[in-house]
């Protein structure tokens, strides 16, 4: 999943500076493709704000914005047994690295899975998702030292109900400040 | 007065906290926890066999007849004739009228007597009687305390089920399992042993945070298990690890094998005790490792950035199953021991995982999910890739083979159920409140 995360953060850097799309090669399967493959966001004004990222990082600390607060949106969706990270949170995940950077405290990311197939392999999904998160936001310049990851598979929905709806609600990374 | 209610509750739990007990572990038990059979599918094809009430006490304090009768029907393999159809009820051979039960059409026959005091201990007695020779297949006493009444009755049940199928019975073992109390906002996890038919029901361990993945040692002797520990983080904030432990059924003592960042998930111990099968993923991805229990040194088993996870030991020790998504799916691949390139073993289905090897190491239990819609409980023959559904429910989880191999018990999301291996029999089991799941039988105690 480092691979795959690293790859899709690659993708996605390359894309920002020349805006062409990212070929998957390698080792990214089928269903994946779409997710790597997906152009960047448009409108950010590319990764942390400044003009070259991927040069050394994120300087996070000329984004004022960040001072005020931890960025109130904390949560990350994923799809039915996938742990990429889609291209619309991103920008929340921008938000988080600008703050800790900015600010050097500690996270843990707690991931969770629906309910849906094995407890135990729910667990390893759940870590799965917690550390493709954690892989873009070093990606984005946040320090390996300040990030934790946490698995609670399925043992803390937020839903409890037995339908898509609730099943999406429960696919999830909480970002927690301890 | 509180006091006085501990040390009497204290009194009934055989189990000691001594161990260094984190704050999140509530230790108190409750006695009221239950596992009962409520319900059912039988379908007829079980052998005929009466149990008749046992004689010599008029109120013994078990109804060791009715224990035998429910161990024998669970199996699927008998059809125990209820009592009120008896044509007699006889409590010794010399009173039996053998063609009276011929013409019932009832081959085997179990009399019995109880007789003592709960100040001096029981002795029990019964005899298996084979009514169309009209003579005794087997014949046994015991001595049993009130505590051990019940044991009895199970110890019964084996060498019946011995005597009449030529296979070890699996009546005298247990099940570990988690139960869920709602308390407030709070979800309580309870980690409990109980006999193989869900009474005599013991609490191991209580905790607000997740416990997990319960699996017993080869001999049956300790429990390990997941749960989540409150670490110091170097910066100084209180931290939560995921982390396994063992722990003595007997002594209630923990014992801490893995804690650390990430995934420390799936215990399975290996076949002869000595290692632990486990899921890490401190190299940034969940890996399947084997740790030397005694030296606690780990030997890394898998190598792919895919999920490798829910090891499980073949019987003879020399190759351990586990689920992948190497694939893109869940499926169940092997390998050896020693290391090597796993062998994708699951092809039917778009999710297969969570494998338990059954006792012959022929087939295994794993959670399937295919194209009749849900994840449900099926078999899997090794030999001839033959994929059996057995469940019926939709959200089920964590089979375990009984020691025998003639029964698989597993969650099906709030209640327990077991099922005969041929998908014959069924029950289900449920607590009165809350949820009950992650059923593990226990091996044959020795």
């Amino acid at each position: 999943m480092k691979k795959l995360a690293r790859l899709f953060i690659l993708c996605t850097l390359a894309g920002i500076l020349a805006t062409t799309g990212c070929s998957s090669k390698g080792k990214i399967k089928d269903g994946e493709a779409g997710a790597a493959g997906t152009p960047p966001l448009s409108g950010e004004s590319g990764i942390g704000g400044s003009g070259m990222p991927g040069a050394g990082g994120l300087d996070a600390g000329g984004r004022g914005g960040y001072a005020g607060g931890i960025p109130s949106e904390r949560v990350i969706y994923f799809d039915f047994d996938r742990s990429e990270i889609r291209p619309t949170t991103q920008g929340i995940l921008e938000q988080h690295a600008g703050y800790l950077s900015a600010n050097r405290v500690p996270l843990r990311l707690e991931g969770h899975a629906d309910e849906r197939g094995s407890r135990e392999y729910n667990l390893a999904l759940g870590e799965r998702r917690a550390e493709a998160v954690k892989q873009v936001l070093i990606i984005m310049g946040v320090p390996d030292s300040l990030i934790t990851t946490l698995s609670y598979g399925e043992e803390r929905p937020v839903d409890r109900g037995q339908n898509e709806t609730a099943w999406q609600l429960n696919r999830r990374v909480e970002l927690i400040y301890p | 007065m509180h006091l006085i209610h501990l040390i009497l509750l204290l009194s009934f739990i055989p189990l000691a906290y001594a161990q260094s007990t984190p704050p999140e572990i509530l230790p108190e038990a409750k006695g009221e926890l239950t596992i009962e059979i409520v319900g059912g599918r039988e379908e007829e094809g079980g052998q005929p066999i009466a149990i008749a009430p046992f004689g010599g006490m008029a109120h013994p304090p078990q109804d060791l007849a009715g224990i035998i009768s429910n161990n024998l029907a669970r199996t699927g393999r008998f059809s125990p004739t209820p009592s009120y159809l008896l044509p007699e009820r006889p409590t010794q051979s010399s009173a039996v009228n053998f063609a009276s039960w011929q013409s019932a059409g009832i081959p085997h026959l179990v009399v019995g007597q109880v007789e003592g005091s709960s100040a001096g201990g029981y002795q029990i007695s019964f005899k298996l009687l084979d009514t169309y020779q009209g003579g005794q297949i087997l014949g046994l006493s015991y001595q049993a305390t009130l505590q051990t009444l019940r044991q009895v009755a199970h110890r019964i049940s084996d060498e019946i089920y011995r005597a009449l199928t030529g296979q070890r019975g699996a009546f005298s073992t247990q099940i570990v399992y988690v139960t869920i109390e709602k308390r407030g906002r709070d979800k309580i996890y309870v980690l409990n042993v109980a006999d193989a038919d869900g009474a005599n029901p013991r609490t191991m361990l209580r905790s607000v945070e997740p416990i997990l993945s319960p699996s017993w040692s080869p001999n049956g002797k300790r429990i390990a298990y997941v749960t989540y520990d409150v670490v110091i983080a170097p910066q100084g904030y209180r931290d939560k690890q995921m982390a396994i432990y063992t722990q003595d059924v007997q002594t209630g003592y923990r014992e801490r094998v893995s804690i650390g960042r990430g995934l420390n998930a799936a215990p399975a111990w290996s076949p002869d005790g000595s290692r632990m099968a486990l899921t890490l993923s401190k190299d940034g991805n969940a890996e399947v490792y084997i740790m030397n229990l005694s030296s606690r040194a780990l030997t890394r088993l898998t190598y792919d950035p895919a999920i490798d996870t829910e090891p499980t030991w073949s019987p003879d020790g020399q190759s351990i199953a586990f689920t992948s998504d190497r694939s893109g799916t869940p499926q169940i691949y092997r390998v050896s021991v020693n290391g090597g390139t796993p062998q994708r073993i699951t092809f039917k289905g778009n999710y297969n995982a969570r494998a338990r090897f059954s006792p012959d190491g022929q087939k295994l239990a794993l959670l399937h999910n295919g194209e009749e819609g849900g994840y449900k409980i099926a078999t899997y023959e090794l030999n001839n890739n033959d994929m059996r559904v057995l469940s019926r429910s939709s959200f089920d989880d964590s089979p375990s083979f009984a020691p025998n191999g003639d029964m698989i018990i597993y969650g099906t999301g709030t209640e327990l159920s077991a099922i005969s291996s041929d998908g014959r029999m069924q029950q289900r089991l449920g607590v009165e409140m809350g949820e009950v799941r992650e059923p593990s039988w226990s091996p044959f105690s020795e």
